[in-house]
């Protein structure tokens, strides 16, 4: 037994691949990572710290205030001749774009990866976009791992081919490789020793429109002979002729779906199978061989036809020949079926899950989020709640959140309203956006200033849990720790709003409903008066996931009382997990192993049935 | 040695433990493994699902129907992931009532030997490693147990563990040679 524990233990790890992505970048010599927390890549970061010092390699791990930050902060690392990586979500990339596409162009010094994650599905993204897509357009090479193991595997060839190239290179996983964990060797980090230096070179680092055609050019030769580079050609696992002319491509976790599908089917080594791991630019001579060696081809990828759309192929099925579904997640389930058509095989019926089934998520129990929606929806029955993204989003449960669009988005949008209704000539309605204090710090800082300037007027209330609660707890700059966990020097949101020119300002405690409830009232006649803008609440309470904050704070012994009446206002309108509904009595009870005991809804009873008790039992009385 | 092994329960329930714990033990016994999670919004409660794959696998997903254990921290879960299971699946349920499948009471147990509620996790993984449906044995569990557990909560983890064991009826007690 003893032996068998400790096998491998020094050359082999259990790794998720966020974390598998994370050894990577420190085993090959990379000296600056920054990112923004965004599922499925939240986990990189943290590890790339971790990892750094537990292998003392030297290395500044960031969590910037945005990608379009992180990714300037890495472009810079870069320029001095070091290995930088930045790490964001897919759609973080959209808030980078501006910097990314220009260093394509640019290009870079000290290798630079970027690692943007999809989210095919979408299982906690607000678009399934396909990162690769972005790659081709801004012209830059992107690889497609199959699983953690090889995501690893691949940051070393990631950062050879940017050196060799001068270029960015990007490394997209999916959510299915992220969030997979797999044994995988660890190797110790490599010492690159290189002391920054700058080379001064304004026709490149400043270049004006009148150096950019040739820059153009230069990159367009750049990929160009990266497409002809035989180490980037598909992967053949062969067949043995069984399918003559026929052949499956398939990238990222859907290759290794297929490849477990194929084994199941017992087809693995009877077709042709490619395994593409840069899709972008693809291996010419692949293309060029495909149209003369096979007449039916299936291309296997997600989320868009990125490797599809590369192939002059006449008989390529997948997603524009609607032979795989343009939208959603392909799972095993889905490739079997398109394996069965392409190849006609006998269909199997596969058992199928519940359509809707499972808890919707929801705020925990004791979120100071839950107290801030409940008040705002209690004081403003019709008003207009636009809100943003984060565990807030949740708010939607509670009907105070009306839409959702992208980082920062609530605040601007609430100003669109505004001057909508205002110019409408009729009653404005109470308008009141609702963002959380690191989307704050990402995007909402510009919102509030325009909003301000240009004089709109709503209510914007700040939920302040004091972290970045549904990522894993990253900290805000108002934290004042780093990602290393050394203090920082903390920004204050207050100090920012304040300087936004916010003229009505006001911080509380939504635990307490009632004065929270005054304040938004106040706030309201503010936005009304002659002399009125946009009003400010901070909803600050901390998140109870930090078992530090739940520790310092009352907690009582809830219990309901005979009293209840069985309205179900708690369970609608309030929405905690800790109070359930016993369809025998018809009366709510406290789920014990739930509620933690902040006795918020002892203020939202209209019966006055629920109690908080200093000591003794709670639960039903 | 190949097996596909399901945990379904709440966000918060402690599934990525069992997971995480599952997976060790593969390696630890020499095994290759992936798994797959659920993070994100999910987690805030909502219904999550982890998969593990012990053997010669590529993909972390497990198709419909091809699951050959079920470790459920919710009842309510098995209308939603049952459909993962072969027909044949070992199901093993944190639950007191009584249905067509294999259950322990994890959190009447939990709160009888005054271990918090969320430890209803390994108390349903002792039970499992009891019955001798998984690809290891309760020692070798027990040994990643101790060995990958963050100190604060080892006891409970391992006690939690060893409850679960014991609810295994004597008769029903796997005794085969540990994995």
């Amino acid at each position: 037994m003893k032996a068998q524990t400790s096998k491998n233990i020094d050359t082999q790890r259990l790794l998720m691949g966020n974390e598998a992505l994370a050894r990577g970048l420190v085993e090959n010599g990379c000296t600056l990572a920054a990112s923004y927390p965004g599922t499925p890549a939240s986990e990189i970061l943290a590890a790339v710290a971790a990892f750094a010092q537990e292998t003392g390699a030297p290395l500044h791990a960031e969590w910037s205030v945005n990608e379009k930050v992180a990714y300037e902060v890495a472009l810079g690392h870069s320029y001095t001749g070091g290995r930088a990586a930045v790490a964001m979500k897919q759609v973080g990339l959209n808030v980078a774009s501006d910097p990314f596409l220009r260093s394509a162009y640019l290009g870079v010094k000290g290798g630079l990866l970027v690692i943007a994650a999809d989210d095919p599905g979408p299982h906690s993204s607000q678009t399934e976009q396909d990162s690769r897509f972005f790659a081709l357009f801004a012209k830059v090479p992107v690889f497609d791992p199959s699983s953690p193991r090889e995501a690893k595997d691949m940051v070393g060839q990631a950062y050879e081919l940017s050196e060799k190239y001068e270029l960015p290179v990007m490394l997209r996983p999916t959510t299915r490789v992220c969030h997979a964990r797999q044994n995988v060797p660890l190797y110790p980090p490599r010492k690159l020793d290189r002391p920054p230096h700058f080379d001064k070179n304004p026709s490149r680092w400043c270049a004006t429109p009148q150096f950019l055609t040739a820059l153009h050019r230069l990159l367009n030769d750049k990929i160009d002979q990266i497409a002809r580079l035989k180490e980037f050609a598909p992967l053949l696992t062969a067949g043995d002729g069984s399918f003559p002319g026929t052949c499956v491509i398939a990238s990222g976790v859907a290759f290794a779906h297929t490849w477990d599908l194929l084994a199941d089917l017992g087809l693995l080594g009877q077709i042709d199978y490619y395994q593409v791991t840069l899709p972008y630019p693809l291996h010419q001579d692949f293309v060029r061989r495909l149209s003369l060696d096979y007449s039916r081809v299936l291309v296997i990828e997600e989320t868009y036809p990125v490797i599809e759309m590369q192939l002059a192929h006449h008989h390529v099925q997948g997603k524009r020949s609607k032979a795989v579904p343009g939208a959603g997640e392909l799972t095993p389930e889905v490739i079997r079926t398109i394996l069965e058509r392409f190849l006609n095989l006998p269909h199997k019926h596969a058992p199928v899950g519940l359509a809707g089934g499972g808890t919707r998520p929801t705020l925990c129990a004791g979120c100071g989020h839950r107290a801030a929606f409940y008040a705002i929806r209690q004081t403003f029955p019709d008003g207009i709640f636009p809100s943003d993204i984060g565990c807030y989003t949740l708010g939607l449960n509670l009907n105070a959140v009306d839409t959702v669009h992208c980082m920062g988005a609530g605040i601007s949008q609430a100003a669109g309203f505004y001057h909508a209704y205002a110019a409408g000539g009729g009653e404005v309605p109470a308008i009141v956006a609702t963002i959380g204090d690191s989307t704050f710090f990402h995007a909402g800082v510009p919102g509030l200033i325009n909003a301000v300037f240009n004089k709109a007027r709503f209510i914007l209330v700040i939920l302040d849990n004091a972290t970045t609660a549904m990522t894993g707890h990253q900290p805000t700059p108002e934290k004042g720790l780093t990602a290393t966990g050394e203090p920082g020097r903390p920004v204050l949101i207050a100090d920012l709003v304040k300087a936004c020119g916010v003229r009505f300002f006001q911080e509380c405690d939504p635990y307490d409903l009632a004065t929270f409830m005054a304040l938004l009232q106040e706030a309201h006649q503010y936005c009304r008066r002659a002399d009125g803008g946009v009003a400010v609440l901070i909803a600050r309470h901390p998140c109870l996931l930090d078992r530090e904050a739940w520790r310092s704070q009352a907690s009582y012994a809830m219990a309901v009382t005979e009293n209840c009446i069985g309205c179900r206002h708690c369970l609608d309108d309030f929405e905690c997990p800790g109070l359930i509904f016993d369809e025998v009595t018809d009366q709510v009870d406290i789920d014990p192993g739930r509620c933690v005991g902040c006795g918020v809804c002892v203020q939202v009873c209209p019966a006055g049935a629920i109690e908080a008790r200093e000591k003794g039992v709670g639960g039903r009385l | 040695m190949k097996q596909q092994i399901i945990v379904s329960g709440l966000g918060g329930q402690g599934a990525l433990t069992l997971t995480r714990l599952l997976a060790e033990a593969a390696q630890a016994a020499g095994l290759e493994v992936i798994t797959s999670e659920t993070h994100g919004m999910a987690q805030r409660g909502g219904t999550v699902i982890s998969m593990i794959k012990v053997g010669a696998f590529k993909g972390p997903l497990i198709p419909a129907g091809e699951a050959d254990v079920g470790l459920f921290l919710h009842r309510d879960n098995l209308a939603v992931h049952r459909f993962y299971l072969k027909p044949a699946g070992a199901v093993f349920i944190n639950s007191s009532t009584p249905g067509d499948y294999d259950k322990v009471d994890g959190r009447g147990l939990a709160q009888q030997q005054g271990l918090p509620l969320v430890a209803a996790n390994l108390i349903l993984l002792g039970y499992a490693a009891g019955k001798g449906r998984l690809f290891c044995g309760p020692e070798l569990m027990e040994q990643v147990i101790t060995e990958k557990t963050p100190a604060r909560f080892r006891e409970a983890n391992l006690k939690a563990f060893r409850i679960g064991l014991d609810a295994v009826a004597a008769r029903d007690r796997w005794t085969g040679e540990p994995t």
